[in-house]
Parts: structure tokens; C-alpha cells; sequence
């Protein structure tokens, strides 16, 4: 069975993120950024697949900032492939970007199961999933906590508000938006990381001339002014009740 | 007498009859010394004298399938207790444990975390690594931070993780650097340059971020110039003796508790303020039976007007350890999930039973270890925590 496993690069927010003095986009002076983390799920959701049915996990990202380092971790822990691709253009809206990795994807050997994580905390769009199995004509299943494969069906358990959950038949090949692995990703030694980055290749292909982008432009981007305070009420429960009912009358809410 | 570790990195389980310390290895006689001594070794599936003729069986593998080696916290009691002079923890136990930690599918949760980490932001607080000086805004006397001012200092102080973040480790922090600054030493710290020392990484089997972390930091001591190393973690003090040097570190190196016990004479006329504390001290493993340090922590108290020393039961060599080496630090919910009684518990007790009302350390790991013990076996109003340089820095005169 094959994996293909989509990986993105989000700001870390171990530093606190500063705005740019465009007031549009993110200070990057100082930004790191590291795999987001549903996408990790994503990755590990492929692997427990893989040692159960066999097969190959393909893992496939846009060019980014330390993205090679992401793609040999992968590798390490047990992905086949390591496919990256380049000269995307810059500042891509996710589904723009959802779109560009479509066309890409529709190059490469047919995949019977395509994971990455359901939202990823830059824009929490959560559409990235959706638009890929839209544009491949595939079906689609978000917030996925679990995934049994049987011959060409899959078995998805959906996790919904209120720790409700729901089982679905999928069949393949599909699109799955993982919310989190049935484990949590696994640690991989500095060493195998190391000895893949010495024994493979990360592949490129070039992103392809034309994608359609979409309509949405950043206008503003700015931290949230913190403009409320609490006050404190003092004195005996009859003081504090009176005074709560002038505080309302005055506000005109009696 | 410390064992330096020199040829630790040339063996290999593969090549290890061929080397003299395989040979060692052959004269044990099964003793059990090291399994009696060991504070796990009545809950480990295979304790050290196990492991030892399995391994001379050639059956190692069920050892590393059994994980035992994960409780091992590396406390050099074993090796220090030894008939035969294995190097137990210097070689032997880290080579198992290595190989343990390679064929782990699933690492403890915390563990992972804490390796991740340092991997990647160099402390396993998983804190902000810009921020790792930010202690010095809070310090009383000013510090000097090397990647701002790059002249050169006579003593380059490597602060560690749990000091430079904990706030429990950031008063220690504040305690040296008053300390260096009554003495007049001209001293001046990392920075935000300043990664982890690794050596917990090391001993937990994690050895690729060891070497990453070590090469890292040796490249960095190579871009200043600085006369001696002195440090707040005693795992960093045992690993750049032990470890750095054999790879090319020249510069002296000593602990806080060392460079102040030098100092004594110097020191000494400053402590004015009498501190009318009981006070036992527990040796930290690598300071005490890996490297010797007995003495001095037990002089500079001494030398604290008021200060009544009274020691635990297991005191010097037979020092229980807190549980926090070999990443036992970051153990200890899979150790309380496997029924284990946490080693910082049993230890606490031994410190409460003297009827002290301060316990002393000189590892940044103990603070938060011993206060949360404290608590769980409630003798919190009893007794408190405090590092050496914490009750020096108290009773310098104000």
C-alpha cells in the first residue's frame, strides 16, 4: 500500500512572535519554524500503517526553511521517499498551495492513502486536505484519530465535539485530515537521523508555472491589544450585591 | 580515585572481549555487589551482575528487550563498589544502554520530550533558547555575557539548564554570581550561546545529540578565550573531565563547590551572617563517587557561621541518589507507572530522619527534586532545600 504523507513548517512558538514592520506578515528575525505538529500525526499515523500492511510511505513538502532537516527525521523514522518541492511562489494561501501540491501529487506514483494533518496553527484554515481530495476528485475525511485499512476500503474513526466519535467507511484511494496518530509520534536518535542524511536523497520537482491562486490578501497583522481589566468587589456579600447592582444599572443592563 | 573515562568511546559491545576492560569484565565472579548496591537493583529485571553474565552468555538481547537499562540512573554506585574494578557505569552499563535506547519503539513520554528538547532548543526545559541569560536581569551584581563583550575572561562560567530556567535554579544563579562577585573574580557567562552539556543525553543512551551537543560546545569554547571553566552542573563538571577532555579541552575546569572551596581563604572573612541552620548534605552522585568530591562541599559549610553539620545514613559513598541521572530526571512518572518507589521519596526520608532543617545540594537537578519530595512525603514545613551557594551567598554580609 502506498503512503503519501504531505509535511508543512509553521512558526515555532517557543519565541514570541514579533510583526514585521509591513504590518502584514511575521517578524522572521528571529522565527524558527518546525513541523506542525498534526502533520507529525499525520506522518505517524502512515508509519503504524505501514508496519502493519507494508508498503511505502512517500513524504512530500514545499521548500522551506529547515524542511530538509524535517524531511531526513521522516526518513529516519521510516518514510521511503523524500520528495520537496521548489521555486514554489512566496506567501501561498493554503489553499493555493493545496492546489500546487495537487498538481504535483497527480505526478507522482497513485497513492491509495494521502494523510496530512487537518489544520496547521499559522492560519488554522483546515482546508488543505479538503482542497487536495476536491481537486483529485478522492473522497475526504477530517479529524481523524484512527485509520484500519481492509483490501480497498479504510476504516476512520472522526472525532466530533463533545469526545464524540464516528466510524467511516472510506474507499480508496482517499484524503485524510489526521488529528492525531493512534500513537504519539515516535522519537528518532540523532544518529539515524544522521545516517539517513548520509545514505538518501531528498528529491525535488519544480512547482509547477501555473496555479490558480486564490482571493485572499493579509491586510493587517497585529497582536491583540489587551484593552479589559477586572475589578474586584470588596466588602461584606450585602455591600458587594449593592454595588453590583449600581455597576449594572449604570451600564444600563437593569 | 576518579576513573577517567579516556577509551570509553573506542569500545564497542562488538569489539569489547578484545579490550582490557571486556577483560575485566571476565574476572567477574558474580559477587552481586553491584546489584546490592544498586537502588534499583531489587525492581530491575536485570540488575548489573545479571546483565554481566548474560552478557558473557551471549544473551544480551533479552536484556535490551527487558529495557532494564532504563532504570538505570547512573549513579556509579556499582562501578564504585566493584570487587573487580569493571567500569560499570563508565563503559559497560552505557554501551547496553545505548543499544536499549536504539531498539526502543516508544521512549517514556517525558523522556522524549526532554531529548527533543535539547535537541532542539539546547535545554530539556523546552524553553525559549534567546532567553536562557534572561536570569541575569534579576541578578544584584552585573554579569558579563561573552557573545555581547568578547574580551577575554579568566573565568568562563557554564551556567546549565536547570539553573539558567528553573526558578529554582535561576536563585542558585544569583547566589554564584554574587559569590564570584565578593571574591573578585573576573568571570562572564555563554549566553544565549550556551547549550546543554549534554551529558544526560549521554547516559541515557542518547549518544548522536551527545556528540552533537559536545561538538557544538567545543567549537563554541574555541571562539573565546578564557583561563578556567568553572560550572553550576555537576553533570556538565563530570562530563567536561571525564568527556571533553579526552576530546581536547585545555582549560582547568572545576564545580562552584570547588572553585569556592579554593577560595576558602578568601572566602571565609566575608561570611558574616550567622545562619542558624542544621544542615545535611547529599552527595551528588557525580560529584562525590565519581570524582571524589567528598570534602569540599562538607568545608564550605563548615565555614558558615552557625551552620551544625549532621550526616544521613548513607552519606559520602554510599550516598543514595536522587534518581535524576541517565534521564532519570525525566523517569520518573514511568518509574512510579512500573511501581517503583521514586528515588528522590527514599532518599528525602533519610534527610528528614536527622532531624535537619536544611537539606544541602550541589546538582541543579536536587533543588526541584527534593522540594517536590518534600511535598509528596510531606515534610514540607519540616525542612528546606538549598545549594551550597545558596547558603554561602546568605551569609555573605549584605
Amino acid at each position: 500500500m502506498n503512503l503519501l504523507v504531505l509535511l508543512k513548517m509553521v512558526p515555532d512558538i517557543v519565541e514570541e512572535l514579533e510583526v514585521a514592520p509591513d504590518g502584514k506578515s511575521l517578524d522572521t528575525s528571529f522565527l524558527r519554524t518546525i513541523i506542525n505538529e498534526r502533520d507529525d500525526h499525520a506522518l505517524e499515523q502512515a508509519l503504524l500503517l505501514k508496519e502493519r500492511h507494508g508498503g511505502t510511505v512517500t513524504v512530500l513538502a514545499l521548500d522551506a526553511p529547515d524542511i530538509d532537516d524535517t524531511l531526513f527525521a521522516a526518513l529516519a523514522k521510516g518514510a521511503d521517499r523524500a520528495v520537496k518541492i521548489t521555486d514554489a511562489p512566496e506567501g501561498m494561501t493554503t489553499q493555493t498551495a493545496a492546489r500546487l501540491c495537487s498538481q504535483v501529487i497527480a505526478g507522482l506514483p497513485p497513492a491509495d492513502l494521502i494523510l496530512t494533518g487537518v489544520q496547521a496553527l499559522d492560519d488554522l484554515d483546515g482546508l488543505s486536505a479538503a482542497v487536495i481530495a476536491q481537486q483529485l476528485g478522492f473522497p475526504y475525511i477530517g479529524v481523524v484519530t484512527a485509520v484500519t485499512v481492509n483490501g480497498s476500503t479504510a476504516t476512520v474513526l472522526k472525532e466530533f465535539a463533545g469526545g464524540v466519535r464516528g466510524e467511516f467507511a472510506v474507499t480508496l484511494p482517499a484524503v485524510l485530515g489526521v488529528q492525531a496518530a493512534e500513537k504519539p509520534p515516535r522519537y528518532v536518535p540523532v544518529a539515524k537521523v544522521r545516517a539517513a542524511m548520509k545514505s538518501s536523497k531528498i528529491e525535488t520537482v519544480p512547482a509547477p508555472a501555473e496555479v490558480a491562486a486564490a482571493q485572499i490578501e493579509v491586510r493587517q497583522l497585529a497582536k491583540p491589544v489587551v484593552s479589559s481589566h477586572a475589578e474586584m468587589l470588596e466588602g461584606s456579600p450585602e455591600e458587594i450585591a449593592d454595588k453590583l447592582v449600581q455597576l449594572l444599572a449604570q451600564r444600563g443592563l437593569l | 580515585m576518579p576513573v577517567i573515562a579516556d577509551e570509553a568511546n573506542e569500545i564497542t559491545l562488538e569489539n569489547l572481549w578484545n579490550t582490557p576492560e571486556g577483560h575485566r569484565v571476565l574476572s567477574c565472579m558474580q559477587c552481586g555487589m553491584c546489584a546490592g548496591t544498586c537502588p534499583y537493583g531489587d525492581v530491575m529485571e536485570y540488575p548489573p551482575r545479571r546483565i554481566i553474565g548474560m552478557l558473557k552468555a551471549g544473551e544480551l538481547d533479552a536484556v535490551l528487550r527487558s529495557q532494564s537499562l532504563l532504570s538505570c540512573v547512573t549513579c556509579y554506585a556499582c562501578m564504585n563498589k566493584c570487587p573487580r574494578g569493571i567500569r560499570l557505569t563508565e563503559v559497560l552499563l552505557p554501551l547496553v544502554k545505548e543499544q536499549t535506547f536504539m531498539q526502543l519503539t516508544e521512549l517514556p513520554a517525558e523522556l522524549q520530550k526532554a531529548l527533543e528538547n535539547t535537541d532542539r532548543y539546547g535545554n530539556p526545559l523546552g524553553e525559549s533558547p534567546r532567553k536562557r541569560a534572561d536570569w541575569v536581569k534579576t541578578s544584584k551584581v552585573p554579569v558579563r555575557i561573552l557573545p555581547a563583550d568578547r574580551k577575554p575572561t579568566d573565568v568562563l562560567w557554564f551556567v546549565e539548564c536547570y539553573t539558567a530556567y528553573h526558578p529554582r535554579g535561576q536563585d542558585n544563579c544569583r547566589a554564584t554570581a554574587r559569590l564570584f562577585h565578593a571574591l573578585g573574580v573576573d568571570f562572564a557567562i555563554l549566553g544565549h550561546e550556551e547549550k546543554c552539556a549534554g551529558e544526560c543525553a549521554r547516559l541515557a543512551g542518547e549518544t548522536g545529540l551527545y556528540e552533537k551537543l559536545t561538538d557544538y560546545t567545543m567549537k563554541l569554547f574555541g571562539k573565546y578565550r578564557f583561563r578556567r571553566l568553572v560550572t553550576s552542573g555537576a553533570h556538565a563538571y563530570d562530563t567536561f573531565i571525564h568527556q571533553y577532555k579526552p576530546r581536547g579541552l585545555s582549560q582547568e575546569v572545576d564545580h562552584t563547590v570547588t572553585f569556592f572551596a579554593r577560595h576558602l581563604d578568601q572566602l571565609k572573612p566575608k561570611l558574616k551572617k550567622k545562619l542558624s541552620y542544621t544542615v545535611t548534605y547529599h552527595d551528588p552522585c557525580a560529584l562525590s563517587r565519581h570524582n571524589g568530591l567528598y570534602e569540599e562541599p562538607r568545608q564550605l559549610l563548615a565555614a558558615i557561621p552557625g551552620v551544625r553539620l549532621v550526616e544521613m545514613e548513607h552519606h559520602r559513598e554510599n550516598s543514595i541518589c536522587c534518581g535524576g541521572g541517565g534521564g532519570g530526571m525525566w523517569l520518573d512518572t514511568y518509574y512510579k507507572m512500573k511501581g517503583y518507589e521514586r528515588l528522590s521519596e527514599r532518599r528525602i526520608k533519610e534527610a528528614l530522619a536527622t532531624g535537619a532543617d536544611v537539606l544541602a545540594v550541589a546538582c541543579p537537578y536536587e533543588v526541584s527534586r527534593f522540594e517536590d519530595a518534600l511535598k509528596t512525603v510531606g515534610g514540607d514545613k519540616k525542612m528546606i532545600v538549598r545549594d551550597v551557594v545558596e547558603l554561602l551567598a546568605e551569609s555573605l554580609e549584605e
